[in-house]
């Protein structure tokens, strides 16, 4: 099956026959422009060859790696839970603590400025100033933000608990936005048309349209902020990433294969969870 | 029964008295928790450091100003690696994603007992676990360098494209595969003129979608030793010198949007 | 009493939607506005209620300027204008009773409606009416649970507990079976007669609107081309309203559509979930 797109690709890069009657037929090209098909493709294939050839591939260093790959491998088939257990449980368990933390945080603060981001709603002063957070917030890893800010505010989980608040804004706000701009706006507009007030047109014309999708992403946003407190960790800003970057400084591999999971079996745990909930509120 | 009610008098309750308990409970449940955990966080943090952090954010924000322009020079090469991890990277992880994804989607899969469990589990693995976690797994067993961040990246991104692209597998209209079918075709002839250019224009902009997002990645991959400008932030972090740190944030945000607006352009193109 | 004077709509594409319009409704006057798609019959309602702010001229209800009206008045204003939409325009989300009750929101307080702690005297008024238009035992049904006759029963019901002088009514029957429309259009007739209200009813189908209207207003290309008695409506005039040509294709265009444009669901907005 591998070789669909490689085939689809051919197809798009044969060259048309120009006459109307001739016998021979094949299909017209992907991009029309000859120049431009032939230009990308040349470019595609300088560009593949100097980003391998600039690669710097040190064979000694990997064929001694393969080994160590192969006690990764070991170790997943047999996680050693137990050896480092205290460390795994209170780094899991701060992991979950900082999630819980930073997704409340981020929920309360992103609904206003979902709100303001949203076209629909909110005067353009208001608008450009929610979207302007919205997307300082989702220009950086959530790892640059969490160094700069166990730079200001110490090591320990609050760093990691500010860092992942931020990143939710950014996320949460923003699809909370498009949601808002997509709403039916006949039922907005028959509340209005009602002599309701900005407040009550907002309860009942606006949040039952979005607020299934609210639940829903905020939910999902949970489960990221669980994958991303794990990281946040490596810079010191608490939570498992500590424990699991301790585990491959000292290739204790089956300790780190144990917290990787755990790491998973919480995020389908949190998934299956989610869509129970999400099917509920629909 | 309700008819004979007069109207004047009957009550109506938005929700039923049970609901109204279940509601309140969880609300409860909900604030507990959320102040139980505050509690934690606040109980492993030193607040001395942040009462003092407006100082400190000053401090950091005096010294970040101006960038230092000239250290520029330095970075062309480490960004040539970072986009050559994002772009080899997602095309490796495609390679990849694409059987898992026909063997994910219940309609292609040969068999939803035994290998789209297998194959459901190779994507949520991929996706639990971050990209600068499979960098710090690849960094101890094959060394640091551009290679491990090129497969770190190719592993995070085979769950998030083949889960997408599954997802487009199913949703794909059955009628056209019939009439691939009635016309007598082979399955892999049923494969490539049924279903295949139905979820080509998915496939295409989730392929961009994810190197937009691998672009991203790639530039923090470095600070444990992957590769790409991440390696020069840390290397300024650890001599504090910021106005390096300022430049090379300049470069990333740049190249965020850079790549963001190449993505954006290809899928409306696609579309 | 509703009076228009010289009411002008102008869009910012310069489409001239309406044109020097006057029109006086009398106080429990039902009035059929009638005219092809975009002679502007929705613009003109929706101006009233100041959905749309006209270009120029004066709307009079009970002695007051409608056009020159702050948000605060406004609300209070819009209170007695209740509104019938063409697609029922309910929220899909809320129960039949929070929808019923929603026709309120201008007479309580924001906290009692967040809470739906309405008062009994608009409980019990909404299970009248409830009853009325034959629905009260869905109270707590959702409004998308409905059928499309039942939906615009709701809406019906939405309007008429406003308490309003006059109702506002935007192709009631443009989604429904033409069983179910005469039904609509005899029940919104029917409430207007017993509560003395006035209305104005856009509807395309000419047929319906001579049934039921008391007056008919002939709207072409923003303008008033007819106004008079139903049974006045002479071929004649209707090719002056619809176009020669094709007035007699009215009947076949019945339903509008406006809404049916297929969601095209946003994958982009899905990945960006995805990260």
């Amino acid at each position: 099956m591998n070789d669909i797109p490689e085939n689809t690709q051919k197809l798009g890069v044969t060259k048309m026959e120009t006459a109307a009657f001739s016998e021979n037929w094949s299909p017209p090209p992907f991009i029309k422009n000859p120049l431009l098909r032939w230009g990308l493709l040349l470019t595609f294939i300088l560009y593949l060859s100097l980003s391998i050839g600039s690669l710097d591939v040190n064979w000694e260093r990997i064929y001694v790696g393969l080994d160590r790959g192969a006690k990764f491998v070991y170790g997943f088939m047999n996680p050693n839970f137990s050896g480092r257990w205290t460390d795994i449980s209170e780094g899991i368990i701060e992991s979950l603590i900082m999630t819980v933390t930073s997704t409340a945080i981020g929920i309360i603060i992103s609904i206003p400025i979902g709100f303001g981001a949203a076209r629909n709603l909110a005067p353009l002063p208001v608008y450009l100033f929610c979207r302007s957070i919205i997307a300082l917030s989702r220009s950086f890893q959530e790892i640059i933000i969490a160094i700069l800010f166990v730079a200001i505010f110490g090591f320990g989980p609050l760093a990691g608990v500010l860092t992942l608040s931020f990143a939710t804004i950014g996320f949460l706000s923003k699809l909370l936005a498009e949601d808002i701009e997509s709403i039916d706006k006949n039922q907005a507009e028959a509340v209005k048309a009602t002599g309701s007030s900005w407040w009550q047109w907002l309860n009942y014309g606006i949040q039952p349209q979005v607020m299934p999708r609210l639940i829903g992403l905020s939910l999902y946003r949970f489960d990221i902020n669980f994958r991303e407190s794990a990281v946040v960790g490596l810079v010191g800003a608490g939570g498992i990433g500590a424990t699991l970057n301790t585990a491959f400084d000292r290739y204790e591999y089956d300790t780190a294969a144990a917290i990787l999971i755990i790491i998973i079996g919480i995020v389908m745990l949190s998934e299956y969870i989610s869509g129970y909930i999400r099917a509920g509120v629909q | 029964m309700t008819k004979k009610l007069n109207p004047k008098t009957r009550v109506w309750h938005y929700r039923s008295r049970n609901k109204q308990l279940i509601s309140w409970f969880i609300w409860l449940v909900a604030t507990a928790l959320f102040m139980y955990c505050w509690q934690r966080v606040s109980e492993s943090t030193t607040w001395f450091f942040v009462w003092d952090a407006p100082r400190i954010a000053g401090d950091i924000g005096y010294r970040m100003i101006p960038p230092r322009w000239s250290y520029i020079n330095e970075l062309w090469e480490p960004l040539w690696d970072t986009l050559n991890i994002a772009t080899i990277g997602t095309m490796m992880a495609i390679v990849m994603a694409i059987p898992v994804a026909f063997l994910a989607a219940r309609n292609t899969t040969p068999s939803t007992t035994i290998v789209r469990p297998i194959a459901l589990l190779i994507i949520v693995s991929s996706r639990s676990i971050n990209s600068l976690i499979w960098s710090l797994l690849l960094v101890s067993i094959i060394g640091p360098g551009v290679v491990a961040g090129i497969v770190a990246i190719s592993l995070r991104s085979i769950g998030f494209i083949a889960k997408l692209l599954y997802e487009a597998i199913e949703e794909i209209d059955h009628n056209q595969v019939e009439a691939v079918t009635a016309s007598g075709a082979s399955n892999l002839q049923i494969l490539i003129y049924g279903i295949v250019p139905q979820i080509l224009p998915a496939f295409a902009g989730i392929s961009v979608f994810r190197w937009d997002i691998n672009i991203r990645e790639s530039t923090v991959l470095g600070l444990v030793g992957a590769g790409g400008i991440g390696l020069q932030l840390n290397a300024s972090l650890n001599v504090l010198a910021w106005p390096q740190v300022t430049l090379i944030l300049i470069l990333i945000l740049l190249a965020v949007i850079l790549s963001e607006w190449v993505s954006a352009k290809v899928r409306h193109s696609i579309i | 009493m509703l009076e228009i004077k010289q009411l002008v709509k102008k869009y910012q594409t310069g489409d001239l939607a309406i044109d020097r319009v006057d029109l006086t409704v009398e106080n429990g006057q039902v009035i059929a506005l009638i005219g092809p798609s975009g002679a502007g019959k929705s613009t003109l309602i929706r101006c009233v209620n100041r959905l749309e702010n006209s270009t120029s001229g004066e709307i009079w209800l009970n002695g007051e300027n409608i056009v020159k009206m702050r948000s605060g008045k406004l609300r209070r204003t819009r209170r007695s204008m209740g509104m019938i939409f063409q697609e029922y325009a309910l929220v899909e989300r809320l129960t039949v009773m929070e929808n019923v009750l929603s026709g309120r929101l201008g007479y309580v307080g924001f906290w009692r409606s967040f809470l739906r702690k309405f008062p009994q005297s608009d409980i019990g008024a909404a299970f009248g009416l409830l009853a009325k238009v034959g629905l009260d035992t869905m109270a707590n049904k959702r409004a998308d649970e409905l059928s499309g006759g039942q939906r615009q029963r709701v809406g019906i019901a939405r309007a008429l507990i406003q308490k309003p002088d006059i109702l506002l009514v935007d192709e009631p029957t443009a989604s429904l079976d033409p069983k179910t429309s005469r039904q609509i259009m005899r029940l919104i007739t029917e409430l207007c007669e017993e509560n003395k209200l006035a209305a104005i009813i856009n509807i395309h189908d000419v047929a319906l609107a001579q049934m039921y209207a008391e007056r008919i207003v002939g709207l072409r290309e923003g303008r008033i081309v007819y106004d008079g008695n139903p049974d006045d409506l002479k071929p004649n005039v209707l090719s002056e309203i619809y176009g020669k040509e094709d007035w007699t294709n009215v009947r076949k265009q019945k339903t509008k559509n406006k809404n049916s444009i297929k969601e095209i669901p946003n994958t982009d907005e899905h990945m960006e979930e995805m990260q």
